[in-house]
């Protein structure tokens, strides 16, 4: 469907585009222009989150660079979702850049037609620097920015892997070993449980929607896929019941109890008092982990990757990009600005701190980058091993939200005692049609 | 009844009228901002919202009308149905314990006492802080394994509850935040009713030699009613509408064990982006605080005209 048909106009101003270039006498290779856009003045949307801050903090030497503008407000994470939505169905969004979550809004935004198409951008040497390429992204960074058509429609920015956090000390004092396997854990959990003492073996998300992250792991290592080939959600499946049996007997037999009604704060809460020995969520909370003014467990956690189920090993995946209003009306500017976001200097800087991970391998493999790690080299070790068995954590769909509600309503049930099978056929009958309403709309 | 305290002032209206319409109606042009203003910000919302409700309006896709379907996909819906269920006993507790509390309380602030004042500032502290920041520390405050509420239940000997974070105990345990925060309101209202209540009852009871529970049952309760009406009146209209609490707690949760019919509007306008079905819930949600505030007026009613039998 490619459109061959050159306008008299598109031919002139190339011709001419040509003959100023060679006028000029430029190179055959051009460089960047960082400075073509200056005085520009660009709005951005952030999520709150070490992202939000990284960019803001070091937002003057964007505007060293390159002389354009940059406001920017940080909304926290539900709201701003929210707000960005709204804005752009109205067609006029207040913003230009807007930093989105993969794993909740992809298909949204696709379906919408809200991004601009950053293809031509990424071609243009004048706009891209010659270390941004494609393929340097991770295939999940990829996975999430890339459309049907394989446009790139935003810039793959951090990446959020699930790991396994486990207590050292507790481990020794039981003389567990590492579990290499999902089966091996469940034993492990056992022997560290010490009810009496107010110690349990694993914690993790119980909570209605937030459970969803912690059993993807679970589902994708028992070999489950979110969807067939024709759409149809398939988490009643038995790969789908062996998972929920797992995460019912880990929460039911193994956690602290309550944990029906635990995020991820109430989880860390436990696994940094030393009272959880393991805990499988986002490769980011190793900060407040190894903040000795929040933890009790400072050098005393260990950091690896989910263990294999039978069907594989997978660590659950999750992303943020940063990507351009399509009603944006400085969109090289604009441009600029997420590439300079997604930079390796910016990468470098999140990776460091803890606060992210950059989807760019030529960051995360960097050798100087890695030593200015200030998290332990476990984490860093783990997040790389991670990174090669990624796999996309919940479905591409867009009634994710009523995804992650009522199948993580069924997931708490199981918690209570009712039925895997049950609950989860359950939940599907109820979703189904929701699926099939959006897609048709 | 009230047709006939009605009729009254429309048959002094027909009088004056002839006299009216020979002047303009020099009014209107005072109530033509207000009448702008109501337009604008009341009706026109809830008119639209109706009109939503009665479509399939998802954000991001075209809208169709679709009638009465949403209304028809609310009475098959189980998490809608739970949600009413919740709400009312969620605004039932949080209705009454305040009342029976705050009630105690003022009965108590009422006598003199050494150091009354500062007592009484302290007591009202809870309702002057914001309700996330207090959501935020109770949520840490019920945690089972880390929180201080199970640590002094252990020191009475009483096992770890587990609060907010279980099904059954999660709306009581909400409950008990509603309730610590804004039982000093009831307290506030019946102490400026108890301040009004004539010494004379008091003595001849005395004289009477009636008992302590007697003085409060018969004398004190009925001077106050009107003030514990008001009382319960605000009180039920915050309580149906509480969402500050619930949502920054427990989000509805465990599972949809605490999800009242706000939580779920929330949830299906602004993450599910279903603006007709969320229109069609926040139309009947509208209909059930209209019945409730309808049976509370039916009941005042009654309790003025018992007042005044009583009296004659």
């Amino acid at each position: 469907m490619a459109n061959l048909n050159i306008s008299r106009r598109t031919l002139l101003t190339g011709t001419a585009a040509a003959g100023a270039l060679s006028l000029t006498g430029l190179p055959a290779r051009a460089e960047v222009n960082w400075k073509k856009y200056a005085g520009t003045k660009l709005e951005v949307i952030l999520a709150k989150g070490p992202r939000g801050d990284n960019l803001q903090k070091n937002i003057k030497e964007f505007t060293e660079l390159t002389g354009i503008q940059v406001e920017s407000e940080q909304i926290p994470e539900q709201q701003q979702r929210q707000k960005v939505v709204i804005e752009l169905t109205s067609g006029r969004p207040s913003f230009d850049v807007v930093h989105l979550s993969y794993h909740v809004q992809k298909r949204q935004f696709e379906k919408g037609g809200w991004l601009a198409d950053m293809t031509p951008f990424l071609k243009d040497p004048t706009l891209t620097a010659p270390d941004l390429i494609e393929s340097d992204f991770s295939v999940a960074g990829l996975q999430y920015a890339r459309n049907d058509k394989g446009q790139m429609l935003s810039l793959p920015w951090s990446v959020d892997y699930f790991i396994l956090y486990y207590n050292k000390e507790l481990f020794q004092k039981k003389g567990v070993a590492v579990p290499k396997t999902l089966d091996e854990m469940v034993a492990a959990a056992e022997k560290l449980t010490d009810a009496k003492e107010g110690i349990y073996g694993f914690v993790g998300r119980g909570l209605r929607n937030a459970n969803m992250t912690l059993w993807t792991n679970f589902f994708l290592n028992y070999g489950g896929e979110f969807l067939d080939a024709k759409g149809n959600i398939l988490t009643d499946g038995p790969e789908a019941i062996a998972a929920t049996k797992l995460y019912q007997t880990l929460l039911t037999k193994v956690a602290p109890p309550g944990v029906a009604g635990f995020n991820w704060m109430e989880s860390m809460a436990s696994f940094t008092q030393g009272r959880s020995a393991m805990w499988i969520d986002g490769v980011g909370w190793a900060p407040p982990l190894e903040d000795p003014a929040a933890s009790r467990v400072v050098g005393k956690v260990g950091y690896t990757v989910v263990p294999a189920g039978p069907k594989g090993q997978y660590s659950a995946t999750y992303g943020d990009g940063i990507g351009i209003a399509a009603a944006s009306k400085n969109k090289e500017a604009a441009y600029l600005l997420c590439q300079w976001a997604v930079s390796k200097r910016q990468g470098a800087r999140l990776l460091q701190a803890g606060g992210g991970v950059p989807f760019r391998n030529s960051i995360l493999n960097d050798a100087e980058v890695q030593s200015g790690v200030k998290m332990p080299r476990e984490w860093l070790q783990s997040v790389i091993d991670s990174g090669k068995i990624s796999k996309l954590g919940l479905p591409v769909v867009i009634p994710v939200a009523e995804f992650r509600d009522i199948v993580g309503a069924a997931l708490t049930s199981t918690l209570s005692g009712a039925d895997p099978a049950t609950e989860l056929k359950k939940a599907n009958d109820q979703y189904r049609p929701i699926l099939e309403r959006s897609e048709k709309a | 009844m009230s047709a006939l305290t009605q009729s009254t002032p429309a048959a002094a209206q027909s009088d004056a009228a002839p006299e009216k319409a020979l002047r303009p109606p020099s009014y209107w042009p005072f109530v033509v901002p207000a009448l702008v203003v109501v337009l604008a910000i009341i009706i026109f919302p809830w008119v639209f919202t109706i009109w939503m409700s009665l479509n399939e309006w998802k954000v991001g896709s075209a809208t169709t009308f679709v009638g009465a379907s949403n209304y028809l996909r609310l009475t098959s819906d189980p998490r809608f149905l739970e949600a009413v269920g919740h709400t009312m006993v969620y605004t039932l507790l949080s209705v009454v314990l305040p009342l029976i509390l705050g009630t105690f309380a003022a009965v108590v602030f009422h006598q003199k006492f050494p150091g009354r004042g500062f007592l009484r500032g302290v007591f009202i502290m809870p309702m002057m802080a914001t309700p996330v920041a207090i959501a935020l520390v109770w949520t840490m405050m019920f945690h089972p394994q880390l929180g201080v509420l199970n640590y002094l239940l252990s020191l009475v000997g009483i096992p770890a509850q587990l609060w907010v974070f279980h099904p059954a105990t999660v709306i009581p345990s909400l409950v008990l935040v509603e309730t610590w925060q804004w039982t000093p309101l009831v307290m506030l209202i019946v102490l400026g009713g108890l301040a009004a209540i004539p010494s004379e009852p008091y003595e001849s009871a005395q004289i009477d030699g009636a008992s302590l529970w007697q003085v409060f049952r018969f004398i004190t309760l009925p001077l106050i009613m009107p003030f514990l009406f008001i009382a319960g009146m605000i009180r039920m209209i915050d309580a149906v509408k509480s969402f500050d609490i619930i949502f920054a707690i427990t989000q509805g949760g465990p599972g949809s064990a605490s999800e009242t019919i706000n939580i779920y509007l929330y949830s299906v306008a602004f993450t599910y982006y279903d603006l007709g079905y969320g229109s069609a819930i926040a139309v009947v949600f509208f209909l059930l605080i209209i019945l409730l505030a309808a049976v509370m007026l039916y009941a005042r009613q009654r309790m003025l005209w018992t007042e005044i039998t009583s009296g004659a």
